[in-house]
């Protein structure tokens, strides 16, 4: 059985996200954490304008907070994000990784390590190559991945990156990827 | 998925605590509270780095090779910082914590976890422009005896020099950065008064015990790297080296939830945790 969804995202992040995350319905049976690198700035701002039209929870992820489903945990501005062994938030404010922290390859790896086959990682539009390496990762322990189609990213850098050293298990328009985490999710 | 490699990380959960069990009986450093997660990371890395099969082949090397252990404490050891880190720190620092530092004769300031020594520097300059800083002693304490040297010397490269002037100014800094060091061969030197009032020590959170009595701790993003147990411990510490109505300065992160003691604190920032320490009733 899924237990979690990790995103990552960076460059046109917060439009990408805006198609996913309202889509999906209240009673959505898994825990979603995303990293998307917006630089300094406080999360709240940002948190406020995505929660609008949300019927799942968002917020800032706490330290040693626990997992939970249906609710979306975002990495605060700079702090990584990693997953415990008993699945509560770890934060870290180690060296930077991909000129980012939060980085998306950090928390991938993370996630991938805890949840082995119990995780769907989904990469974003992006202007680096963080997250390439974190969701080759996830395929690496069972996990389901998914990228998406460059061509409906407003940066393509990131998931261009991801397909030159992975196969995922599904290339996905980015109006298709909400659909496909509820189908998901019902499945497994 | 790959029977071989689920058994892989099946086995560094067994490995991992062995392997701090290790490194506590051999050196005597003990990781074995810290963080899963973060123990997990940084182990795995150095793996591949060092191209082992398993935690327990490392484990082998470590326990007969006193550099490849000294170069793993430094992995374990997180060193990032830099000047006025949190801006907005430093300024509720000086909005309220300072005006109570005002109304003592001499003050004992105690930095757990200094790293490189930046934001120790930047403290000293806060304080000195409050003209406090003559009334101070401050220890900055740190585990990684390699960092303290750095920090003793106060001389960093200038590289980041901009973001510095940048928190400086956002911290609520009242004169030019420029003012506190002199510049020379690509390296910026903090100015000798402010060092003078700095005693940089070795000091182990985990297994070291209390050391002075101080008016102030600060202790930003270290507790993060601990699981709870160990958290509750150091906070049980701090706690006891406190004076009556001391400040304790944690991470903007971190928090007192994890602590039995959390009732024997009055947050007086909560968003940037600044705590001050409930007059003993007793």
């Amino acid at each position: 059985m899924l237990k979690a969804v990790v995103i990552g995202t960076s460059y046109g992040g917060l439009e990408a996200l805006q198609a996913i995350i309202p889509m999906l319905p209240k009673d959505f049976s898994l825990a979603i954490i995303v990293v998307l690198h917006i630089g300094d700035n406080k999360n709240g701002s940002f948190l406020q304008y995505l929660s609008k039209n949300c019927q799942l929870i968002l917020k800032e992820a706490e330290e040693k907070e626990e997992v939970k489903a249906g609710t979306v945990y975002f990495a605060p501005p700079n702090y990584h994000l990693l997953i415990e062994n008993d699945s509560s938030i770890a934060l870290s404010a180690e060296p930077k990784v991909h000129h980012s922290r939060p980085s998306i390859d950090v928390l991938f790896e993370s996630a991938a390590w805890h949840y082995k086959n119990q995780l769907v990682g989904v990469l974003l539009t992006g202007l680096n190559q963080d997250g390439a390496h974190g969701i080759k990762e996830i395929q690496k322990y069972g996990g389901i991945t998914i990228v998406e189609n460059p061509k409906t990213a407003i940066a393509s850098i990131m998931p261009v990156a991801a397909i030159k050293i992975m196969n995922p298990d599904y290339l996905l328009n980015l109006n298709q990827i909400s659909e496909k985490l509820v189908e998901l999710s019902k499945l497994h | 998925m790959d029977r071989k490699k689920l058994e892989i990380l099946e086995n560094i959960d067994i490995e991992i605590p062995l392997f701090l069990e290790a490194i506590f009986q051999k050196y005597g450093y003990d990781f074995r509270n810290y963080s899963n997660a973060h123990i997990k990371r940084r182990l795995m890395h150095r793996m591949t780095l060092g191209k082992f099969d398993s935690i327990s082949q490392m484990q082998d090397k470590i326990l007969r090779d006193k550099t490849f252990f000294i170069s793993l404490l430094e992995d374990l050891s997180i060193n990032v910082t830099e000047m006025f880190r949190d801006p907005d720190f430093y300024s509720s620092f000086r909005e309220h914590v300072i005006p109570n530092l005002k109304t003592y004769p001499f003050i004992k300031i105690w930095h757990a976890g200094c790293a490189t020594g930046e934001e120790v520097y930047s403290l000293a300059i806060l304080l000195k422009e409050e003209n406090l800083l003559e009334r101070c002693q401050i220890y900055a304490t740190d585990f990684n005896r390699k960092v303290l040297e750095i920090a003793k010397l106060g001389i960093y490269p200038t590289q980041d020099l901009e973001k510095y002037n940048r928190n400086y100014i956002e911290s609520g800094g009242k004169q030019k950065l420029s003012d506190y060091y002199t510049l020379n061969y690509g390296s910026l030197k903090l100015d000798q008064s402010l060092s003078k009032k700095i005693v940089f020590a070795d000091h182990n959170l985990v297994s070291d015990k209390v050391f002075a009595e101080v008016n102030v701790i600060l202790c930003r993003n270290v507790l993060i790297y601990f699981n709870k147990d160990l958290q509750d411990k150091v906070i049980n510490l701090f706690y006891s080296s406190l004076s009556s109505s001391g400040f304790l300065c944690l991470g903007t992160k971190e928090s007192l939830r994890f602590t039995q003691l959390e009732g024997n604190f009055v947050a007086i920032d909560p968003p940037l945790k600044i705590y001050k320490k409930k007059i003993n009733n007793a």
